[in-house]
């Protein structure tokens, strides 16, 4: 079997894998990092994604063997090492971002990748952006309210809807 | 999945090389690939990836003033680059799928999986944009030649993708919104010797010029000049979503639609 080595959440990992393994398999049963979920298993539901060199994808739609060299940070990766949540995920905290919490990973990486891009989004582009993630508890209002207030906007005039 | 080999090449040779073994197919970035595989739909002896190839990657001007694509180009590069000199094309790649999937989905592999409702084949008619592989250069009409179908011969690799950047052109796309597959999508481009129309997402056949739209538009630029208009619903797709009459109705539509985005 084929040998793939990358860097996950900074720190070196590799392993023995098959040209079919996924991204995510690598990552909860290799590397043993079980926060990226797999949902749908078919690409629509997002609660898999993770950033590879930065960008956000779908784990389960990507092979291990892809990210050969890759820099690759999953939800594991994004608080600080004392237990601190990253500013996202304090604010869905904050805000009951989450129901049974299944999507939240997913939720979290994509909402962290889009402020990355637009630190300030309207309500609108934050929805339009979650298009991939899927909540099945359909929770989506209080997500984009705590994405709004991670970016250090004013979250009171959002209406429930 | 059934099991298969990986290899990832950092040349266009390397790749044409591997690509030569029996049930070899390439990789773009797997999108649509990757779930047919799950579904056991396809069975490659060996998956070539396309994505470590830096000669396969970005968009630049060519001498000639067209806008070129790497094969191997994700959507989300496409819409950030081509976005000065081609706004049409990096909208239309700003709309495909969601965000994850435009950070892997490539033009490559979007135009040789030739999904009879994907964008890019609209773009790419639209414009007689040019096909070039590392065989040949095939133009946009002699390319598409119905659903999953081109003009590709086993093993061939898109490139580049080489568009004459339009005067002014826009797509609309009538979104399917489960899949974010256009329903139906129109893409209009006016050139200095003329007007050009491509439709996805309604055809038996996939992606289509409509001849009249073009004529007409070709003689004025303005929805108003599609008054009425609509293409024959012989042939057009009937599903679930939609029946040949109603895609056939959304043809018109979306391509007033595109031609007033135009401006």
């Amino acid at each position: 079997m084929p040998q793939v080595s990358m860097t996950v959440n900074g720190k070196p990992a590799s392993g023995d894998v098959e040209g079919r393994t996924l991204l995510v398999e690598f990552l909860r049963e290799n590397v043993g990092l079980t926060g990226t979920h797999v949902g749908c298993d078919t690409s629509q539901c997002g609660a898999c994604v993770v950033h590879v060199d930065g960008r956000d994808v779908k784990a389960c739609t990507m092979f291990a063997a892809e990210a050969e060299g890759a820099e690759v940070t999953t939800i594991e990766g994004m608080g600080e090492p004392d237990g601190t949540l990253h500013p996202v995920q304090q604010a869905f905290q904050d805000h009951h971002g989450l129901q049974c919490g299944f999507c939240t990973p997913g939720m979290v990486m994509s909402a962290v990748a889009l402020l990355e891009k637009n630190p300030k989004p309207s309500e609108a582009e934050i929805r339009d952006y979650l298009e991939g993630n899927i909540c099945r508890c359909t929770g989506y209002h209080n997500i984009v309210k705590a994405i709004m207030a991670a970016s250090g906007q004013d979250v009171g005039r959002i209406a429930a809807e | 999945m059934y099991a298969f080999d990986f290899t990832r090449p950092r040349t266009i040779d390397e790749a044409a090389k591997a690509l030569g073994a029996e049930d070899a197919q390439a990789l773009g970035g797997g999108q649509t690939l990757i779930p047919a595989l799950k579904q056991r739909l396809a069975m490659p002896s060996t998956l070539v990836s396309l994505s470590a190839i830096p000669e396969m990657q970005g968009v630049c001007r060519a001498d000639d003033g067209s806008v070129c694509v790497g094969g191997a180009t994700p959507h989300a590069v496409v819409a950030a680059q081509a976005a000065g000199d081609f706004p049409a094309l990096a909208d239309l790649a700003l709309n495909i799928g969601d965000p994850a999937v435009r950070n892997r989905g490539t033009i490559g592999g979007s135009l040789a999986n030739n999904d009879p409702s994907s964008c890019y084949p609209a773009a790419v008619l639209g414009t007689g944009a040019t096909v070039v592989t590392n065989t040949r250069k095939i133009a946009a009409d002699e390319f598409f030649d119905g659903m999953f179908t081109t003009a590709l011969e086993e093993g061939e690799i898109i490139v580049e993708v080489r568009f004459p950047v339009p005067r002014r052109a826009a797509y609309a796309k009538f979104e399917q919104p489960a899949s974010r597959f256009a329903l139906v999508g129109a893409f209009v481009a006016q050139y200095d010797d003329g007007v050009r129309v491509a439709v996805t997402g309604a055809s038996e056949d996939g992606v289509f010029r409509w001849a009249e739209a073009e004529k007409a538009l070709g003689a004025e630029f303005s929805a108003d000049a599609l008054d009425g208009m609509a293409p024959s619903a012989e042939g057009m797709i009937g599903d679930l979503h939609g029946s040949p009459e109603y895609r056939a109705h959304l043809v018109g539509v979306m391509t007033r639609r595109a031609v007033a985005a135009a401006g």
